[in-house]
């Protein structure tokens, strides 16, 4: 199933397809390790609801909500 | 000989660095941009090697200032080794700014930094298989323990004097590397040094490399038309990334293999409480409490207010008052002095008192002979100007320390993620709240706190509305206020009011830089949260005296320089040739302060025969808050504090606080932003701003309190003002959106 990183729940994992922002924060997101084919978990969500807090690549990385809507994942059972 | 640190931000490279340099390290500025340069020396190899510590970096595309500062110290220095920190429990993110380092024709020494905590998890480090995948040697060291750390500086020595090329791990996949390998022909045929940094770099139609080669970017052009990217449309940057992190996926299962390990390590049992959905705001305010109770509280622990604990000994009084029971045996009513057992900041701010003090008195004995106007400089003015900065020391440094503490334990990180939504409101990110926190202690520590913030345009908007919070020196002036306002009935409501204020117009001075100064897209927040750890002695203390040394440079020069100013002005006549004056009244400051007083006949306090008064206060005010009340009292003459600003309406006392609230809080705190922008056309604007900002905030509430109705009227404007640029500001963002 695809769904933005954005729409996940805690604890949930998927794998990157493609991140459909251009620009700064798509060559950010890459730098970081997000590129299509990683194994990314959203591990929590902030206390006031955003930012997100994932897991990939055995680090810990944290999001806006905004860029995390930018991430198609593939979600993994 | 020149070597150079780089690595990720987290893996130790500071220490490294501290570690290898010693007491020979300084800090500057890189040229243009606000971010930290290291630079020491190495001595123990055959020759002095000069090291440079590039900032922490996750690439080396040129997003960031620090990642331009790096790239260009690498290309256009030419280091002649780079020491590549790698963070062994991260192993692949960090190997990815190896993949870029290589590319370059400089040889790159990877230091595997925390292998003991690899090693403590049971997984294991092929350092051979690691060689053989970089094509560079690989030391394992412990920055932390000293540990190897002469092997590795012998490793980069020797492998200085080998030439080495380029190599990139593109080469390995298939179409792409294909082409790659044509457009490295072009620069070899160029003739180019680093061509395959360079041939990479085209690849990925970096900016600043296709307008510099445009000969080789056309026919780059063309060889690239022929690979298929329509999975990345387009975009051969995010190919290129890929492609680096493809390559170390695939092969890092060679080099690391990891124990099954529990789920949970203690940094994940940690977090789970520090950034709880419930449990992790109100846990943040008990520490940033703790920090402030630890370092300003008057009574410890509350175990005077709650428990009655006192001490009523003089030796014990002694000890804890900085030599201070006499004084207070003099004051005490019927001779019993006692007094509560004071927090550690207080303690030590009570002894540096004693200590300045005791100075003072030793040189004014020597100068007793000495000319009036000469004992007056050093003593009047110079010592005790200086005393005033320096007996907030000891409280900025403690305030500093614990910074250093959350920062370095990786807390700091998890108060960003926590605050970050509330702050994104006002164009700010949740990094700036720590540094605004410390601005209701000090505004200086407060200012240099601003470095961890990364992006420039918000450190900037940080420091512009930090003075906005209400210091400590500055709470003396508000409860002066509070005893006579409203016949001192509601003194307390006073002083919350005034802090109160100055958030608020912190907030809407925040709103509108972000939609003017500092207009353009919200920097993203994408952000590492490092696992946590024991913050070390040794980095820390390293931190204390970076800013020990560079505050005492800064009291040393800008601020006693204008003390003496400040002082001159407030004991001469223009005729100053003719001695000093007994009152300050007919001073230059007090004639200055008699004339300009017009210039503050809109905000109501320099009205009427006192109104000079308020006026030479608020000017001693902008070198430092602490000399606002003593000035004031200077001038009451006879008739007293109270009856000074018990004369004043209410209209004009709340004009004249929140004038001295929101202007230059000191040259303290000029110094630092100076020396965080290291600018000084911006430090001019950054002081016209809050001039400009008191002098109208100042105005508006003398004439909304006088009278209601201009008040109603302007928090209209106010709010069609805000809502107008807010409008604005969605507009260009969604258009920008899609660019963005």
């Amino acid at each position: 199933m695809e769904k933005v990183l954005k729409d996940f729940s805690p604890g949930e994992t998927g794998v990157v397809l493609k991140i459909s922002n251009v620009g700064k924060i798509k060559r950010r997101l890459y730098d970081m390790g997000v590129t299509p084919g990683a194994e990314i978990k959203l591990v929590k969500v902030a206390p006031l609801g955003d930012p997100l807090c994932v897991l990939l690549r055995g680090y810990e990385l944290s999001v806006r909500k905004d860029e995390a809507a930018e991430v198609v994942m593939e979600v993994k059972k | 000989m020149k070597f150079c640190l780089a690595g990720n931000p987290n893996s130790g490279k500071t220490t490294l660095f501290n570690s290898l340099t010693g007491s020979t390290a300084h800090v500057g500025n890189w040229p243009g941009v606000t971010v930290d340069k290291r630079e020491g020396v190495y001595k123990k190899l055959p020759e002095r090697v000069h090291i440079v510590d590039l900032p922490g970096i996750y690439s080396l595309s040129p997003y960031t200032p620090e990642e331009v500062v790096s790239r260009n110290y690498i290309l256009e220095e030419h280091p002649d080794v780079i020491i590549n920190i790698v963070d062994a429990t991260n192993l692949e993110r960090n190997l990815y700014l190896t993949t870029q380092l290589i590319e370059t024709d400089i040889p790159v020494v990877i230091a595997l930094n925390m292998m003991d905590v690899v090693e403590k998890n049971g997984d294991k480090i092929d350092k051979k298989a690691l060689e053989s995948l970089m094509g560079v040697p690989v030391v394992e060291i412990s920055a932390l323990k000293n540990k190897n750390l002469a092997a590795l500086m012998k490793t980069a020595y020797e492998t200085a004097g080998k030439g080495k090329g380029g190599r990139s791990v593109i080469e390995q996949s298939g179409v792409l590397g294909g082409v790659y390998k044509e457009i490295v022909g072009l620069y070899g045929d160029a003739g180019c040094g680093d061509k395959v940094f360079h041939a990479v770099k085209m690849l990925e139609a970096d900016e600043l490399e296709t307008a510099k080669f445009p000969e080789i970017a056309k026919k780059a052009a063309g060889l690239k038309s022929k690979i298929n990217a329509k999975a990345f449309d387009d975009d051969f940057e995010a190919m290129v990334a890929d492609a680096r992190y493809r390559f170390l996926t695939q092969h890092i299962s060679s080099v690391i293999s990891r124990a099954a390990r529990e789920e949970n390590t203690r940094s994940d049992r940690a977090d789970r409480v520090l950034t709880h959905r419930i449990w992790g705001i109100p846990l943040f305010l008990l520490i940033i409490f703790a920090v402030f109770h630890i370092t300003f509280a008057e009574d410890f622990l509350f175990l005077n207010g709650l428990f009655g604990v006192s001490v009523t000994d003089p030796g014990w009084i002694n000890f804890f008052s900085g030599m201070g029971y006499e004084g207070m045996l003099e004051e005490a009513a019927g001779g019993v002095v006692s007094m509560a057992v004071p927090s550690v900041g207080v303690w030590l701010q009570s002894w540096m008192g004693w200590l300045t003090g005791s100075i003072i008195d030793v040189v004014s004995g020597w100068m007793s002979a000495s000319p009036a106007w000469l004992s007056g400089l050093v003593c009047d003015g110079l010592l005790s100007g200086l005393d005033a900065i320096f007996s907030f020391l000891p409280q900025i440094l403690l305030l500093f320390l614990f910074l250093s503490i959350l920062e370095d334990s990786g807390y700091m990180a998890r108060v960003a993620f926590i605050m970050d939504r509330a702050f994104r409101k006002f164009g700010l990110s949740g990094k700036a709240f720590m540094p605004l926190l410390m601005c209701f202690g000090c505004g200086v520590p407060g200012v240099m706190a601003t470095k961890t913030l990364e992006n420039e345009k918000e450190r900037r908007m940080t420091m512009m509305i930090a003075p906005f919070f209400s210091c400590g020196a500055k709470l003396p002036i508000w409860l002066a206020f509070a005893g006579v306002l409203f016949a001192g009935q509601y003194g307390d409501l006073v002083v919350f009011s005034v802090y109160l204020i100055g958030i608020v117009v912190a907030i809407v001075a925040a709103i509108i830089l972000r939609f003017t100064v500092f207009k353009g897209e919200t920097p993203p927040f994408i952000m590492e949260l490092p696992s946590y750890h024991l913050p070390q002695f040794k980095n820390l203390m390293a931190h204390l005296w970076e800013k020990l040394k560079h505050f005492i440079i800064k009291a040393g020069t800008i601020i006693a320089a204008s003390i003496v100013v400040i002082w001159f002005l407030s004991n001469f006549d223009f005729a100053f040739w003719n001695g000093m004056v007994d009152n300050i009244e007919y001073s230059m400051m007090g004639r200055i302060g008699n004339v300009i007083k017009y210039l503050f006949y809109p905000l109501g306090f320099a009205m009427g025969a006192d109104g000079w008064k308020f006026v030479v206060a608020s000017l001693t005010g902008l070198l430092a808050k602490e000399e606002v009340v003593a000035t004031l009292e200077v001038l009451s003459g006879g008739l007293g504090l109270e009856a000074l600003l018990g004369g004043m309406t209410v209209a004009s006392a709340y004009s004249f606080m929140l004038f001295n609230l929101l202007a230059v809080p000191c040259m303290a705190m000029v110094a630092a932003v100076y020396g965080e922008i290291g600018s000084g056309k911006r430090t001019w604007g950054a002081i016209g701003f809050w001039l400009l900002t008191a002098y109208v905030v100042s105005m508006v509430t003398y004439w909304s309190v006088s009278y209601w109705w201009i008040g109603v009227i302007i928090l209209v404007a106010i709010a069609a003002a805000l809502t107008v640029l807010y409008i604005r500001h969605k507009n260009n963002n969604k258009f920008k959106g899609v660019a963005a």
